[in-house]
């Protein structure tokens, strides 16, 4: 109990500022988790969106390279970063449209490679870089700038959502139907696919790539049990990933223990419950 | 009288890379007529259905649809696909489905008039009562006739359903054709279906993908004449004879061309 007292005591405390900043970060991502994490369950693109953020670890370890080595001096990891997941995006989206056959191995392969490439180039860096901190994160690092950025793309995130919701409901619904309407299904595709590879990089510069690809799907997959439609889908999974973060921040600060990790497993705790929970539902019923 | 036609191929050929799939389809579709378009599985009767629907081009040949390109016309079909790839989990209510019907390209309609006319063709399938209630909690039967209020919610000019009657049982067919029954006659409807034997006693005219022409190597179209079943609610197709698939009972029509 007293650590619990001790935790919002900082959070309220001057001067632990790293406390607060994270919890701001997590009540801002909270709202790009929920309404991207919607949209990725429900189009069930999450394999895409997880193969993304993995290969965005071969942007970071360029980019390490070439600044630490001095060849391109000061290059941030979120460059590589953006180019990688841009790029993946644009590769996995044309499979996914052209050769559907295809698209699962293409995934895989993009997945590891990235990933592959991000070792490779962090092993030939100068001085001491560890991959498992890119793939983990730290949320307490978050600095008022970070902030910021995730202020300006929940607006432009929520903004879209809010303008596009009919034709990415229609879409994710019934794809076929959506193009009879002369709705350009492939652009709303891609469109999406390009959005949630930005918001995986700012994302997980902050909380790294694990937890990215966790709270896209399972504060969805938890809100998606009770949810009536895709707009309280969105806000169920924010509030779900709103909860996690919190529950996370907190059992991280009082155990002394890595607060992305923690994120993921309550989340996953949480999601597995109520999936269990329907599940008994289910069989009662029937 | 003369009776507008809404649907018009004229000599249409389609092939993709290294396959002819079509050649040589001529028919037309009037206003008002009730049309089953059947062939067996593989014949192109997708093909088919994706150029009228415009998804794809023709080769050769002409296709209008309600007197333009179908590229440009199609948002005045009601399409009612099989939807097969159908996922549960999906969180939407069946009110949600039918506005889907009236979705546009980019933004929204003002949302009373979206509920008013989701409501109205929702009462057209007699499934007003079921507005509010989650999609995946309908019976597949329940599930077409939803799918058949969303293609009529924007009061088309071609209603189109691909295998209606695929995986259902029987009462919900029946359901599904006393519908189109009170359709028939102001809205033209066009049936697409792979029982070549039997089609719906609603039925004015079938047009079969069954046959290639003398030294053709892709499928065409041709016309067969009906017969009624007693008491079966169905007609037959007669296969062994054939009526030229662009001739139709408008003969004034036919003068005028």
């Amino acid at each position: 109990m007293s650590e619990l007292l001790s935790f919002f005591e900082a959070l309220f405390s001057p001067d632990f500022p790293f406390v607060r900043n994270a919890f701001f970060a997590g009540v801002l991502s909270s709202v790009l988790f929920g309404v991207l994490g919607s949209v990725v369950t429900v189009k069930r693109i999450a394999g895409l969106a997880g193969a993304i953020s993995h290969a965005v670890l071969g942007g970071i370890g360029i980019s390490l390279y070439l600044s630490a080595t001095g060849k391109v001096p000061n290059l941030s990891p979120m460059v590589g970063a953006i180019v990688f997941a841009l790029l993946s995006a644009l590769i996995i989206g044309t499979v996914s449209l052209k050769s559907k056959q295809r698209e699962d191995t293409v995934i895989q392969a993009i997945w590891a490679i990235g990933m592959s490439i991000g070792v490779l180039f962090m092993a030939k860096t100068p001085g001491y870089t560890d991959p498992s901190s890119y793939l983990f994160g730290n949320i307490l690092l978050i600095s008022t700038q970070d902030l910021v950025l995730l202020l300006v793309l929940d607006i432009i995130v929520i903004l879209l959502a809010w303008y596009f919701y009919p034709q990415i409901e229609a879409t994710s619904f019934d794809e076929e139907f959506s193009q009879v309407r002369g709705i350009p299904t492939r652009l709303v595709f891609l469109v999406i696919l390009a959005i949630t590879a930005v918001a995986v990089v700012l994302l997980q510069t902050f909380v790294g790539i694990v937890m990215v690809i966790a709270m896209l799907t399972l504060p969805a997959g938890t809100a998606g049990f009770g949810a009536r439609n895709l707009v309280s889908l969105m806000i169920g999974s924010t509030l779900f990933a709103l909860l996690f973060s919190f529950a996370g921040l907190a059992a991280g600060w009082m155990l002394d223990l890595p607060v992305g990790a923690m994120v993921v497993v309550i989340a996953g705790a949480f999601f597995l419950g109520r999936s269990a929970g329907h599940l008994v539902r289910m069989r009662r019923s029937t | 009288m003369s009776v507008p036609i809404v649907l018009h191929f004229h000599e249409v050929s389609f092939s993709y890379p290294h396959l002819t799939v079509l050649e040589d389809v001529s028919f037309h579709v009037h206003e008002g007529e009730f049309i089953a378009l059947v062939g067996p599985n593989g014949s192109g009767k997708t093909t088919l259905l994706k150029l009228i629907l415009g998804l794809e081009q023709p080769k050769s040949g002409t296709i209008e649809l309600l007197g333009q390109n179908p590229s440009k016309a199609r948002v005045q079909i009601g399409y009612v696909p099989q939807h097969a790839s159908y996922d549960p989990s999906f969180p939407i209510s069946v009110l949600e489905v039918v506005k889907m019907g009236m979705v546009e390209a980019r933004g929204r309609q003002p949302k009373e008039r979206l509920r008013e006319m989701a409501l109205e063709a929702l009462g057209q399938v007699e499934l007003a009562a079921l507005a509010e209630r989650p999609y995946s909690d309908l019976s597949g039967g329940q599930r077409r006739r939803v799918l058949v209020a969303r293609a009529l919610a924007s009061k088309p000019g071609l209603l189109i359903l691909d295998e209606p009657v695929a995986n259902m049982d029987k009462e919900s067919e029946v359901r599904l054709y006393a519908t189109l029954g009170k359709l028939k006659g102001n809205t033209t409807i066009l049936i697409v279906t792979h029982d070549m034997r039997m089609v719906s006693s609603l039925t004015d005219r079938v047009f079969c993908i069954d046959a290639h022409k003398e030294g053709k190597v892709g499928r065409t179209v041709v016309q067969h004449m009906l017969q009624d079943v007693e008491g079966d609610g169905s007609k037959r197709v007669l296969h062994d004879i054939e009526i030229p698939a662009d001739q139709c009972q408008y003969p004034r029509e036919a003068d005028n061309e």
